[in-house]
C-alpha cells in the first residue's frame, strides 16, 4: 500500500486545532499505517527548510490551521499549497479568520502601540521597547515576521481545496475526513473542491430546545448574567445566539451541553454568504416586535443599544465579507499594477 | 473623469418609493438645487433596504450612504420603517466597529411633501462628509499601507 504523505501546517493559531487532532485517540490507529508525516511542528522538530527540499506537489494532503496574521504565515501558505495536491482549511481560524480576526477592528498599528507602547511592560525603556530585530550572538540577527494589517483566512491567499470549520473541530468530522483519505487511497477520488465538512443544515436544526412558534426579543441578556432555561431556545429567552445562521455539525455543543448560546464558530449555514450580517438583521427584526409602535423611536432606541458590540457578537469567528471583497480587490490591483510595470 | 460626473464624496441614497423618492421628484420639478454627489436607488419601502446593501455600498466605493423612509406610523407596510431604524442603529455601530464613521450613515423620515427637508438633509451630509477623507482608507485592516514594524 502506498502511503499517504500528510502535513500539519499553521498561521496563527492556538494549537487547539492540533490538540483536536492528538485527542482523536484511537481513531488514529487505523492511520498509523497508512501515513507518511512530513511535517507538523506541534508533534515533532520538524524543519521548513526540509519541505521547500519536497517536489512540488509531494505533499498529498496538507492540513492548515489558523489564519494569515503575519508575512510569516504568508510564506507558510504559499510553500505547502505549492508542494500539497490537495489543502484543507483546518478548524475556524483558517476557515474564516476565527477568534483572531476579533483583531480586525484594530489597524497593525493601534494592536502594536497598545502592547508596545502604551502597555505595561517589564521594560520602561521609553517608547522604542518593541525591537522587530535583534542580535542574539555577534553577528547573527534575528527578524521577527511583520504584523499585517488584517488576520484574514487561508483561501484569501492560497486556493483551499476543503474546509472542516470548528473551533477547533469534532471527531464527527475526522470519521468524514477519515472515509474521504482512506477512499482517496483506495481509488484516487475526492469530493468536490469547496466542500465543507461538517453538518448540511442550520445549527438550530441540531438543537433540541424547545422553539416557540414566535419569538420576540424584549430585553437583551448577555449570558453571564442569567442561568437559562435549559429546554427553551435561547433567543426567546433575550439571549443573542447565532445558531439560525451558523453550520451544524457540532452537535450544538455549547446550547446543550453547556448551556450558553452558539457563538458561530462553524461558520456560516449552507446558502449562507456573511452569517453576521444576516443575524445582525434577524436580531433587529425580533426585537420589540410588535411592539414597535408603543415603544418609539426612543424606545426602540434603548432596546439597540443594548446590543453590545455588535462586531463581537456577529462576527465572532469570521471576517466580515465586506473585508474580504475590499482586500482581495486591492490584492488584484497591486498584482496587475505590480505585473504592468 | 470631469469633477461635475464624478463628484466626490459619492453618497448611495435609498429613497422609499412612497414618500422619499417623490419628494426627489417634486425638487426636481421644483427646481430646488441639490447635490450631485447622491446615486438615488428607489426601493419599495424603507425596510427593503437590507443591512448587506450599506455595506455592498461602501464595498463598491461609496463616501456614505443615505437611507430614506416614510415617518415612523406612515409606513405603507406598517411596520417597514421601523425595522429600518432598528437595524440601523446596529449597523451604525457594527460600521463604527470596522472604521467607518457614525456620519457616513444616515436615516431620515422624509414625506412626499418635504422636499425642502429632502435638498436640507442631501446639503448637510455632503459638507459633513466633504472633509473626511475617502472611505476607502477607512475600513480597518483592509486598506492601510502594510508597513508595521519593518
Ligand atoms: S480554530 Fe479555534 S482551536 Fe483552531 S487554531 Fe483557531 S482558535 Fe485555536
Ligand atoms: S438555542 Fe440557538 S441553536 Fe438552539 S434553537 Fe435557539 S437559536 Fe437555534
Ligand atoms: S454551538 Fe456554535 S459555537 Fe458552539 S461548537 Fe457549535 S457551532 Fe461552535
Ligand atoms: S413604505 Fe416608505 S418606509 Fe415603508
Amino acid at each position: 500500500m502506498t502511503k499517504i504523505k500528510l502535513a500539519v501546517a499553521a498561521g496563527s493559531y492556538c494549537g487547539g486545532c492540533d490538540m483536536s487532532i492528538v485527542a482523536l485517540n484511537e481513531m488514529l490507529i487505523p492511520l498509523e499505517d497508512a501515513i507518511d508525516l512530513q511535517f507538523w511542528q506541534f508533534a515533532a522538530d520538524f524543519k521548513l527548510k526540509d519541505v521547500e527540499k519536497l517536489k512540488d506537489g509531494e505533499i498529498d494532503i496538507t492540513l492548515f490551521d489558523g489564519p494569515i496574521r503575519t508575512s510569516e504565515h504568508i510564506k507558510t501558505a504559499h510553500l505547502f499549497r505549492k508542494k500539497s495536491k490537495i489543502m484543507i482549511a483546518y478548524g475556524s481560524c483558517a476557515c474564516f479568520g476565527g477568534i483572531p480576526q476579533l483583531a480586525n477592528s484594530y489597524s497593525a498599528k493601534e494592536i502594536l502601540d497598545e502592547n508596545y507602547v502604551h502597555g505595561y511592560n517589564m521594560d520602561d525603556s521609553g517608547q522604542n521597547h518593541m525591537q522587530p530585530t535583534s542580535e542574539y550572538k555577534k553577528g547573527r540577527k534575528m527578524t521577527l515576521p511583520k504584523l499585517l494589517d488584517s488576520c484574514l483566512p487561508l483561501d484569501t491567499e492560497v486556493e483551499v481545496d476543503y474546509f472542516v470549520p470548528g473551533c477547533p473541530p469534532v471527531p464527527g468530522q475526522w470519521e468524514t475526513l477519515l472515509d474521504i483519505i482512506s477512499k482517496f487511497i483506495k481509488t484516487g477520488e475526492l469530493p468536490p473542491k469547496g466542500t465543507v465538512i461538517a453538518g448540511n443544515t442550520a445549527l438550530c436544526e441540531e438543537c433540541g430546545r424547545t422553539k416557540p412558534d414566535e419569538i420576540v426579543i424584549n430585553k437583551f441578556v448577555r449570558p453571564y448574567e442569567v442561568d437559562p432555561d435549559p429546554e427553551i431556545c435561547l433567543l426567546a429567552q433575550g439571549i443573542i445566539c447565532l445558531g439560525p445562521a451558523t453550520r451544524s455539525g457540532c452537535g450544538a455543543k455549547c446550547t446543550l451541553n453547556a448551556n450558553v448560546p452558539c457563538r458561530g464558530c462553524f461558520g456560516p449555514a449552507p446558502e449562507v454568504n456573511d452569517a453576521g450580517i444576516k443575524m445582525l438583521s434577524a436580531i433587529a427584526s425580533i426585537a420589540g416586535a410588535k411592539k414597535e409602535g408603543e415603544l418609539g423611536e426612543e424606545g426602540l432606541k434603548a432596546l439597540m443599544d443594548q446590543v453590545v458590540d455588535p462586531f463581537g457578537t456577529f462576527y465572532r469567528f469570521a471576517v466580515p465579507e465586506i473585508m474580504k471583497q475590499m482586500k482581495m480587490a486591492k490584492k488584484q490591483v497591486k498584482h496587475v499594477s505590480s505585473k504592468s510595470k | 473623469m470631469p469633477e461635475i460626473l464624478n463628484p466626490k464624496p459619492k453618497i448611495v441614497a435609498f429613497f422609499c418609493k412612497w414618500c422619499s423618492s417623490k419628494a426627489a421628484d417634486i425638487a426636481g420639478v421644483s427646481r430646488m438645487e441639490y447635490p450631485p454627489n447622491f446615486i438615488p436607488i428607489m426601493t419599495p419601502c424603507s425596510g427593503r433596504v437590507e443591512p448587506e446593501f450599506i455595506f455592498d455600498a461602501f464595498a463598491e466605493g461609496a463616501d456614505g450612504v443615505l437611507v430614506a423612509g416614510c415617518h415612523l406610523g406612515e409606513c405603507h407596510y406598517v411596520v417597514g420603517n421601523y425595522k429600518t431604524l432598528k437595524r440601523m442603529i446596529l449597523v451604525k455601530k457594527l460600521a463604527k466597529e470596522m472604521g467607518i464613521e457614525e456620519e457616513r450613515i444616515r436615516v431620515e423620515w422624509i414625506a412626499t411633501a418635504e422636499a425642502k427637508k429632502l435638498v436640507t438633509v442631501t446639503n448637510d451630509m455632503v459638507n459633513k462628509l466633504k472633509h473626511l477623507p475617502p472611505c476607502s482608507s477607512k475600513l480597518k485592516g483592509v486598506t492601510q499601507e502594510e508597513k508595521t514594524n519593518d
